[in-house]
């Protein structure tokens, strides 16, 4: 087995009382575009700051390109970072904040010039050179903010919420030619950010955080899909969660439904009896004006009907006044619902995910 | 309806006058007075009340008047380059206040960077204690510093009771001892302005420089002193200024050949009854400071635009 670009062995870092980073292990491989991914206080930040050696751990260790992290201060990492705020040097012109890493290590005048002028193509910044950072746009300063943090070649490029700062038309243009100059260098780049859109877009592999620790880690399709604890599940998209019981039965254990929805089926393997949540996707629901064909269904009367251009979202208030959300592509063909009608919403078990609670 | 709010009108008109309150002052207490000391230094010395010729009395007539002001003349100027003490004076004033201003940066520089860096809820308070001197009468001050000074005064009594001296060094009534006292006493007119300029910085800033290879004194130098220049060219020209002018400290602590210009120009005005030799020495010393005045508003305009 090769040995990954970042190894980091349960690494845990505290604030005062706050343990910020808790027992955090992952590996990051060579050339990949990572994401960690959760709300702000989760320790995300903090996991960044240690691979940039702003911050030290307490305890666990971190290895990038096989060599151990430790004592290792932030001008000897082979990682950049582009901040948030870009940290721009308002001092200096364009040019030298992007040269400014060439010059520490003490690369000639002539060869710093060229890779400048190569840098301010890649980031299409040609001509800008001699321009201050405050006559820039923001648009413009997160360029000259990658540039300068590619310039010295890390082997890997840290991004602290790279797109926050940008508004939105430009957010989702920026959010595609960062992953062009990541493709094209081949370098590995971790982004943080809090916006799930963001990660799951730009990421082959998102790491999702919580409270410190790792909850999940895999590609979009699978966080998606196939989260592991309640906590991925709500705090990726919309879902709808139905209480359930789980119940030894002479066919193995069964999941039964005690919410507004009738339903019994086999549990997945290796989930303990007791009170569990089945998680289900808006759009993995079926809604109907007749009885559907589901093992899991239940009656309920459309409260509300959205309609948002790609999909239709209705909320539909169950017998119990429990909410159950549907939502489908307007593309797609179907009856029609309106406000006001009766319908039967149900689900395919085998769409389904069963999350102890 | 409006009543008793004042029309559109009067509180344009008060406006006006609130932006015409300090051009009057200023009017008023400086350019007056200057006006004053320029045309006394145009006069000649004479003995009498007032020491000086032509005294401008209307009562006597145009006529009289036309006479009075042929008496003006350049001559206190011309006295100026003919005696070297002037020269002299001017030179060591501005060697002596270069000197202290060189020191005070040099300690004020890690003051006010140790104030930017302590914690947050700590800064109000250095901010107070930086400035706490200024509680005390400066006259006090400065007599405080001769007991400290004095060949018996508790700097020596300190040095010797340590070992590091076996007899008194002569401090007080030097140059050192002028020096220090210049330093002591606008060190916080050098302090604030910088620690104001560091405690601005974006300390993410010097992560930046960390980040992409600079050593901490790589960065301090490449990023942290070149953002904090304003305030360092602020506060040498707070304490240069006024350290040129200086007449107290000298007086106090120097010894009688510390040639400073505050106090030759109050020996020509008091001892020798030379008027218009000291307005002389007065515009001259303004007309120099104008210079470095002058350069810190462009500076300061300059790094307004935006």
């Amino acid at each position: 087995m090769t040995e990954p670009l970042v190894r980091i062995e349960s690494v845990s870092k505290h604030f005062g009382i706050v343990q910020a980073v808790d027992q955090v292990s992952l590996q990051i491989d060579r050339g990949e575009f990572f994401a960690l991914l959760g709300p702000s206080g989760c320790g995300k930040t903090t996991l960044m700051r240690l691979l940039a050696g702003f911050e030290a751990p307490d305890t666990g260790r971190i290895f990038i390109d096989g060599e151990d992290m430790k004592d290792v201060p932030p001008y000897r990492r082979p990682v950049n970072m582009m901040f948030q705020s870009y940290a721009l040097f308002p001092h200096m012109s364009v040019a030298r904040n992007i040269g400014f890493g060439l010059l520490q290590q003490g690369l000639p005048r002539a060869e710093i010039d060229t890779r400048v002028a190569d840098l301010l193509r890649l980031v299409r910044l040609e001509g800008y050179g001699e321009r201050r950072p405050d006559q820039l746009s923001g648009g413009q300063k997160q360029r000259v903010a990658l540039a300068r943090a590619l310039a010295p070649r890390p082997k890997l490029l840290l991004l602290d919420e790279p797109l926050a700062a940008l508004d939105r038309k430009l957010r989702e243009e920026t959010q595609f030619e960062l992953m062009h100059v990541q493709r094209d260098l081949g370098i590995a780049f971790m982004v943080v950010t809090h916006d799930q859109d963001e990660a799951m877009a730009m990421a082959q592999r998102i790491a999702l955080m919580r409270a410190g620790c790792i909850e999940q880690i895999g590609d979009a399709r699978s966080i998606y899909e196939e989260p592991q604890t309640l906590f991925v599940a709500e705090f990726i998209g919309e879902i709808n969660l139905f209480d359930a019981n789980i119940v030894a039965s002479d066919a193995g254990p069964r999941v039964i439904g005690v919410g507004p929805l009738q339903f019994s089926f086999a549990a997945p393997a290796g989930m303990p009896a007791g009170f569990a949540k089945v998680a289900v996707r808006p759009e993995r629901m079926v809604m109907s004006h007749l009885r559907t064909a589901c093992a899991a269904e239940g009656e309920g009367i459309i409260a509300d009907h959205a309609w948002l251009g790609d999909i239709s979202v209705w909320r539909v208030s169950m017998g119990d006044g429990r909410i159950v959300r549907v939502s489908r592509g307007n593309a797609e063909a179907g009856a029609v619902f309106s406000r006001g009608d009766r319908v039967f919403v149900g689900f395919d078990p085998a769409s389904a995910r069963v999350l102890a609670s | 309806m409006t009543g008793e709010r004042a029309s559109p009108q009067a509180e344009g008109r008060s406006a006006r006058l609130i932006s015409w309150a300090p051009l009057a002052w200023l009017l008023l207490f400086f350019a007056l007075p200057f006006v004053i000391v320029l045309k006394i230094s145009f006069s000649r010395q004479r003995d009498g009340q007032p020491p000086y010729e032509p005294v401008l009395d209307p009562s006597g007539g145009l006529s009289n008047l036309i006479d009075e002001a042929r008496k003006f003349s350049l001559e206190s100027y011309s006295s100026l380059l003919s005696d070297s003490l002037y020269l002299e004076s001017y030179l060591s004033s501005i060697l002596i206040a270069g000197a202290a201003t060189i020191l005070a940066l040099l300690i004020a520089y890690p003051v006010a960077y140790a104030m930017a860096r302590a914690p947050r809820r700590w800064q109000p308070l250095l901010v107070i204690l930086a400035i706490a001197p200024f509680w005390t009468s400066f006259l006090i001050r400065i007599y405080a510093w001769t007991m400290i000074l004095k060949d018996e005064g508790l700097l020596n009594h300190a040095l010797m009771s340590v070992g590091i001296i076996a007899a008194p060094i002569q401090i007080y009534a030097t140059h050192w001892a002028v020096l220090i006292g210049i330093v002591y006493s606008y060190l916080p007119f050098m302090i604030l302005p910088i620690y104001n300029a560091l405690e601005k910085q974006d300390r993410t800033l010097i992560e930046a420089a960390l980040d992409l290879g600079a050593t901490r004194l790589r960065a301090f130098f490449c990023v942290t002193l070149p953002l904090s220049l304003r305030g360092v060219i602020a506060g040498c020209l707070l304490v240069f200024i006024p350290a040129v002018g200086e007449f107290v400290i000298p007086d106090l602590l120097g010894s009688s050949d510390t040639l400073m210009i505050g106090r030759t120009l109050w020996d020509e005005f008091a001892s020798a009854r030379n008027w218009p030799g000291a307005a002389a020495l007065a515009v001259v010393m303004l007309v120099l400071l104008v210079i470095p005045i002058g350069y810190y508003q462009r500076m300061q305009s300059a790094g307004d635009r935006p």
